[in-house]
């Protein structure tokens, strides 16, 4: 059943750390099941979209990718099962054109489901609808001895939810039944705000907080007064209506090539050096600020995934690779918080030139990293001095009773992740009872203590 | 709808089948995949039906079943509008040189039993009057070599049984048949070998080619990627004193 075994350098997206590991292929849920019976030191893997070595086992690492079959679709409920290798982009190319979306979506389609639930993942509606487990009715999970279970709200509903944002360590996810949303078009009607700072941003965000999805997009070059100048950026998935009167020309699902030609929202602005980075960002504003108060239709290709539009921009880090860092403050600290770290990234200088913030509600799994706050988003190039300093923003996160995203976290302290997590002793329990603890292990897992 | 066209496909628990089949049905064809292991065909079959939303069946066919091969077409419910036969195997050169009985499998699978198949759908497409064969052969088949002769020869041998065919019906009538010769493809079979990237193809690009050689562009033989064509007629016109001291 398995192919290409093989001792191999693994990493995450972030290409840090990069370690040996024996990558296994199966081919199907039975073959990946076999595989895990017997293993020691073993994590199942998705798309490795997760920045850093979360999908990496210690010994063995078991690839998703041949899971790649999907299983059934009822239009009536709108749910659909597939193998846990499916991935996002696959059920939108075969769903989209029917009808439906999915409710939770990351920054990038090409994530798996299996990934998806593993990290509980957030879309920019995690404030209003919760994150991916929300719309999970149910999965099969191989437990490290080999047996398969269901896990739902009603079966199993402990290792359900210690599966959900799970990072792996709980099983390998099957399969699952997933619940689409229906839309009545590809369109996204986006209003555009100028926040002049981090207050305004977040005062922004609070105000909209019953918009379906908000994110903004944060100036890391703007100082001083301007500290944390943005785009916020609202939007709602667009009606037949909206399409009638905001696009009377455009279909309302265009084919894939012409969504493609619509050009992506945002500029991938790291992949430029500093000095026209500096007039690239007050153009990107000017032009933000232009198209305030105009609302506009935006395909959910270029809207949801604008860096799908570079195939491995993640390169451009060089041989050392990247961290990306992503913290949530809750909602009493935010504003204090988010300042001081923004103060200290735009005064050390190497950070990405724009940062994400979004609005997080509620956690669903037990170690599920959203939690209600704001969360920040930024990436730093590894260097000497890089992980030094990121301890000094991971103690004012602490401080704040914040926590770091496992999905991203490629150095955080044993100390830092566990003040973040008060899951983690559930977690450990269940990890316990089912033989997990010693028999799925990744270089997370490990360096954590999970 | 009645006028809703379907595609049968011999081998359907294979990747190239799946892919294949996929094609087809995005454009609405209703799929049959027959297949030995029903459970990896239902599997298939399964995912191209959530994928398109078209009906999809799965047949039991065991090629080297003499029981299950002869009177195989004769007892179809409903005669495809093109047939796709993927059946192959690739066996362990090796070992057959030492096994007659794996040499003699590899030989059947690749050339007799589809050769035999192929046979009952020319003449019962040519009965109804239209219908295309498309027989997925192998570039291994355009000369014999060290590393994979027992495959290769078949394939050979598929290779001149599908020209052959093509030449008669293209003599009666609207009958199409189509010779496909992958070089490197993706999947399970050679799931264990090292593939060289430029040269190698994901089974999509093959099931692609297959769809634009049936229906869009009509060809009589394709190879994928194309650049094999090339290839293997640098290989063909290598005299044959330095071709036999090569390791290729
Ligand atoms: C450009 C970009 C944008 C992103 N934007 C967002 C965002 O907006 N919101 C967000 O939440 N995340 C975001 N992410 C992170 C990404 O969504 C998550 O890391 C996700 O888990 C990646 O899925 P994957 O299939 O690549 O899984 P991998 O990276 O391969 O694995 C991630 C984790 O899931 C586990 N896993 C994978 N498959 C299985 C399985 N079958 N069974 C059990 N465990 C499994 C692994 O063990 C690992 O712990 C982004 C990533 C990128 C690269
Ligand atoms: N992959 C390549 O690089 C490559 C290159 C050139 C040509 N090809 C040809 O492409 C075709 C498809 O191959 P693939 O790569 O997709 O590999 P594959 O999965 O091994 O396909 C071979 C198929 O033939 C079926 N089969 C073998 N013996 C059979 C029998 N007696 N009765 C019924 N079915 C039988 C197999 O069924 P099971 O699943 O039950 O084994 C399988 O579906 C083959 O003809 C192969 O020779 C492949």
């Amino acid at each position: 059943m398995a192919s290409d075994p093989g001792e191999v350098g693994l990493s995450g997206w972030g290409n840090y750390p990069r370690v040996p590991t024996e990558l296994l292929a199966p081919r199907t849920p039975a073959g990946a099941r076999d595989l895990l019976l017997g293993r020691s030191g073993v994590v199942a893997r998705g798309a490795g979209r997760a920045y850093g070595d979360a999908a990496v086992g210690t010994h063995s690492t078991i690839s998703s990718r041949g899971l790649n079959r999907m299983r059934s679709f009822d239009a009536a409920t709108a749910q659909l099962t597939v193998e846990a290798g499916v991935t996002i982009a696959d059920i939108l190319a075969a769903f989209e054109p029917r009808g439906f979306f999915l409710k939770v979506v990351p920054g990038t389609k090409f994530v798996t489901v299996g990934g998806a639930i593993a990290a509980d993942v957030h879309g920019k509606n995690h404030h209003r609808d919760g994150g991916f487990g929300t719309i999970v009715e149910s999965f099969r999970l191989a437990l490290p001895g080999g047996e398969i279970v269901s896990c739902s709200r009603s079966e199993n509903a402990a290792l359900f939810a210690a599966t959900l944002g799970g990072m792996g360590l709980t099983g390998m996810i099957l399969d699952a039944t997933l619940r689409l949303l229906p839309i009545e078009t590809a369109w996204l009607r986006q209003d555009t705000r100028v926040a002049g700072n981090l207050d305004a941003a977040i005062d922004q965000l609070e105000n909209n907080a019953s918009t379906t999805y908000s994110v903004a997009w944060i100036d890391c070059l703007a100082r001083g007064a301007a500290l944390g100048r943005s785009l916020v950026y609202l939007a709602e998935h667009a009606s037949r209506r909206d399409r009638e009167l905001l696009g009377p020309d455009l279909e309302p699902f265009p084919s894939r090539r012409t969504a493609r030609l619509s050009v992506p929202e945002l500029f991938p602005g790291w992949l430029l050096n500093r000095a026209s980075m500096r007039a690239f960002n007050e153009l990107y504003f000017r032009r933000g600020a232009a198209q305030q108060g105009r609302p506009r239709l935006v395909h959910w290709d270029p809207y949801f995934f604008p860096l799908d539009a570079i195939a491995d921009w993640n390169r451009v880090y060089g041989r050392r690779g990247f961290v990306q860092y992503q913290c949530v403050i809750p909602l009493d600290r935010a504003r204090r918080v988010l300042a001081d770290i923004l103060d200290l990234v735009s005064r050390r200088g190497d950070a990405s030139f724009l940062a994400v913030l979004k609005q997080l509600g509620d956690a669903s799994g037990l170690i599920s990293f959203p939690r209600r706050g704001y969360t920040l988003t930024m990436d730093f190039p590894v260097t000497d001095t890089l992980f030094a300093f990121l301890d000094q923003l991971d103690a004012l996160v602490v401080d704040a009773g914040g926590r770091l995203y496992l999905a991203k976290d490629a150095r955080q302290s044993r100390a830092t992740f566990e003040s973040g997590y008060p899951g983690l002793a559930a977690l450990r329990d269940i990890r316990q009872q089912t033989g997990a603890s010693t028999r799925l292990v990744s270089h997370l897992s490990a360096r954590l203590g999970i | 709808m009645t006028d809703t066209k379907s595609i049968l496909v011999i081998g359907g628990s294979s990747d190239i089948g799946h892919a294949t089949a996929l094609r087809y049905a995005k454009e609405g064809w209703r799929v049959t995949l027959a297949a030995r292991d029903l459970e990896a065909a239902q599997r298939n079959a399964d995912d191209i039906r959530t994928r398109s939303g078209v009906e999809t069946s799965v047949q039991a066919l065991d090629l080297l079943q003499a029981g299950q091969l002869a009177g195989f077409v004769a007892g179809l419910s409903t005669l495809p509008d093109t047939v796709v036969c993927v059946v192959g195997e690739l066996g362990d050169q090796l070992r057959a040189q030492t096994d007659p009985e794996l040499a003699t499998t590899i030989m059947r699978t690749n050339f007799e039993a589809p050769s035999l198949l192929l046979e009952q759908f020319a003449q019962a497409f040519g009965a109804r009057g239209y219908g295309t064969i498309v027989g997925v052969s192998s570039v291994a088949g355009d000369r014999g070599r060290a590393s994979n002769y027992y495959y290769g020869a078949a394939k050979a041998g598929f290779s001149q049984f599908l020209s052959g065919l093509r030449n008669r019906l293209a003599l009666a009538g609207k009958v199409r048949v189509v010779t496909v010769k992958p070089g490197f493809v993706r999947t399970k079979m050679t799931a264990h070998m090292k593939l060289p990237a430029p040269l190698t193809v994901e089974p999509d690009r093959v099931a692609e080619d297959i769809y634009r050689a049936d229906v869009t562009r009509p060809r009589d033989v394709i190879y994928v990627a194309r650049r094999f064509r090339l290839v293997m007629t640098i290989i063909c016109a290598l005299p044959e004193p330095i071709f036999k001291r090569m390791r290729i």
